[in-house]
């Protein structure tokens, strides 16, 4: 029940609180089997507390799961979803953005071209991966796997978890800007059925880059948004603190925007976040792109891409006035 | 209806909407400007007659969306699609004001509805399709309206086999709408990726300022990418980048003419010769669809 490996975020604290006092209370156990039931009735306390607690989550919340540091990464779930998967390198234009993973993957009986963002796992990793923010040159990584994909008529899966494009100085000049829009440019004109899954942080045009899809699914406690909400906040209130504001005003928790009509389905989650349990937040991603992938996999590939571009263009709001 | 008309009929019409605000705002009664650059104080009339070029140091003065056309398109020939689009508020989204209200703030500014006009004009006798952003409306951001203009226009474009135009300056995608302004970013690229797979030429010109998720999209996806001098054009804004990597960028980071430095665009082209330059490009791309007949042997000749 206590998950000890787990690190509690600061909405967790009353849980962890009672778990400590659980913990407590079963050293005594020995010496004192009278508190077997105050025992029980804590941990029923604690189911309900456990329970109530993640069913009421606020976008905040949702965030602090998203960028908890144990969350599974693009690699826990492609080494999940098949253990011999094979990576490729390289952008083949003088530069291997390791924030950007790519390679060749099997989904059951599906081969598939598997693409993600990565934000690394030891210190050492996070400073390659920089922390999940690609350079340009990952996505040009990503759309040369895109090529590929539509060369061999191979389906396309990414993964998005980043923060966003790295705002440096390299990556401007560059010019990241081109290398997203032209990502967007050429997904869109895919044959081949594309499948994005928001695991993590859906990081704004970063996050886009490699998220033009038929399909877009969102992990459970996983965000997508236009902009960080610190940023959002910092800009529309003028002050970074009102993070929490601009999380929630922004809509961007996967059930909002599953609302919202701009994506597909929202994945389960094990309980308290996929970090509690990587395999299984991998199967239940894997068993939903299996799903989406038997349907679109029917389709020509004209369809297939008539399909994504319709998908987009329905994409907004407005009004039509008649004057 | 000419541009005349068009500014005739505009004017009524916010008339009609306020007639209670004062008709003088700063814009209208200042009969001098000063210059950003060189700080030279400027006849304002004259320097619209510049066409919003500082005579003194070529500065490139900001201009509206209709104030642009009227320098591109020929006189008369412009003819507005989709003015009647209008923003919806699908998050219900407010901060220290709320979405609704800061969108009437921005039209009484502007005038205008929306951050993009779109339409068809002649250029030098050439009919193109044109859609030019306003940054004095709302940042120039894109939100769904933005989206769906630019997305008609390349539809309209694509549909009449014409040559595109976009006039970019923007602050950004429009972070009222949330989710909705990022897809704008896929929406109208795919649109231009139907309008490339016609052979279709795309123009891009970007003016200042261009950032975020324009950049990130339609203003970088020209077959050629114009810059106007002076310029500032990237995806993160300078001091985000600062912040970020704690060093200081050169002076001239993320100008049109370091752009055009680092492979970025094609050319800077000044105002004066913006509306030439397009009707060569255009005249270039589009004879060049014709069936070419095989250039005729010169007669040998004899003496
Ligand atoms: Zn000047």
């Amino acid at each position: 029940m206590t998950d000890k490996k787990a690190i509690p975020l600061e909405f967790e604290k009353p849980l962890e609180l009672l778990a400590q006092q659980i913990e407590a209370l079963q050293k005594q156990l020995v010496d004192h089997p009278e508190l077997e039931s105050d025992i029980n009735h804590l941990k029923k306390q604690y189911d309900n507390l456990r329970r109530s607690l993640y069913s009421n989550l606020s976008a905040s919340d949702h965030l602090a799961i998203a960028r908890h540091p144990q969350r599974p990464y693009t690699r826990d779930y492609f080494s999940r979803w098949d253990p011999n998967w094979m990576e490729l390198h390289g952008d083949r234009k003088g530069m291997d953005d390791p924030a950007m993973v790519t390679g060749l993957l099997h989904l059951g009986d599906i081969k598939v071209i598997a693409v993600g963002t990565e934000k690394g796992r030891s210190l050492r990793d996070k400073q390659q991966c920089n922390f999940g923010m690609p350079q340009p040159e990952g996505y040009r990584k990503a759309l040369r796997l895109f090529k590929h994909a539509e060369k061999f008529g191979l389906p396309v899966v990414t993964l998005i978890d980043t923060p966003g494009a790295y705002p440096g100085m390299a990556a401007e000049e560059h010019n990241q800007a081109e290398a997203i829009a032209v990502n967007l440019f050429e997904l869109s004109g895919l044959k081949v059925p594309v499948i994005a899954i928001v695991t993590g942080e859906g990081g704004s045009g970063g996050a886009l880059a490699v998220g033009v899809a038929n399909r877009i699914l969102m992990m459970e406690h996983s965000v997508y948004s236009v902009i960080s909400p610190e940023g959002c906040a910092s800009i529309l209130w003028r002050s970074a603190d009102k993070r929490d504001d601009a999380a929630k005003a922004m809509k961007i928790t996967a059930r909002e925007i599953l609302d919202l009509g701009v994506i597909d389905e929202v994945i389960e989650e094990p309980l308290g976040g996929a970090h509690h349990d990587y395999d299984l937040a991998a199967a239940n991603a894997k068993k939903a792109v299996i799903k989406q992938l038997e349907k679109l996999l029917l389709l020509s590939g004209d369809a297939v891409r008539a399909d994504r571009q319709k998908k987009f263009r329905d994409m907004g709001t407005f009004h039509e006035a008649t004057a | 209806m000419d541009l005349k008309e068009w500014f005739a009929s505009r004017k009524k019409q916010r008339e009609a909407e306020e007639v209670k605000l004062p008709l003088a705002t700063d814009e209208y009664c200042a009969l001098w400007t000063q210059c950003f650059q060189c700080r030279e104080l400027l006849y304002t009339s004259q320097l619209r007659q510049n066409l919003q070029v500082c005579p003194k140091c070529q500065y490139h003065f900001r201009i509206g969306a209709m104030q642009r056309i009227e320098q591109l398109v020929d006189h008369g020939s412009f003819q507005e699609i989709d003015a009647h689009l209008e923003s919806a508020d699908p998050l219900k989204f407010v901060d220290t004001d709320s979405y609704v209200k800061r969108q009437k703030e921005a039209s009484h500014k502007s005038g205008l509805r929306e951050a993009v006009i779109t339409g068809e004009g002649t250029i030098d006798g050439e009919r193109a399709c044109i859609g030019v952003m306003d940054f004095g409306h709302f940042g120039g951001s894109m939100g769904s309206v933005v989206g769906e203009k630019v997305a008609r226009v390349t539809e309209y474009a694509t549909e009449k086999n014409l040559p595109l135009i976009l006039v970019s300056s923007s602050g950004g995608a429009r972070m009222q709408e949330g989710i909705f302004s990022l897809m704008q970013l896929a929406k109208t690229s795919s649109a231009l990726k139907s309008f490339a797979d016609a052979g279709l030429l795309y123009i891009s010109i970007l003016s200042e300022p261009t950032y975020g998720g324009v950049t990130a999209s339609f203003a970088m996806l020209g077959d050629i990418q114009i810059a106007e001098p002076g310029a500032r054009i990237g995806f993160a804004g300078r001091r985000v980048i600062e912040q970020t990597i704690r060093q200081k960028l050169p002076a001239d980071f993320q100008t049109a003419e370091y752009l055009l430095k680092h492979g970025q665009v094609d050319m800077v082209v000044e105002r004066s010769k913006l509306k030439e330059k397009l009707a060569y490009l255009i005249k270039f791309h589009t004879s060049a669809k014709k069936p070419q007949t095989a250039p005729q042997k010169q007669k040998a000749v004899t003496r």
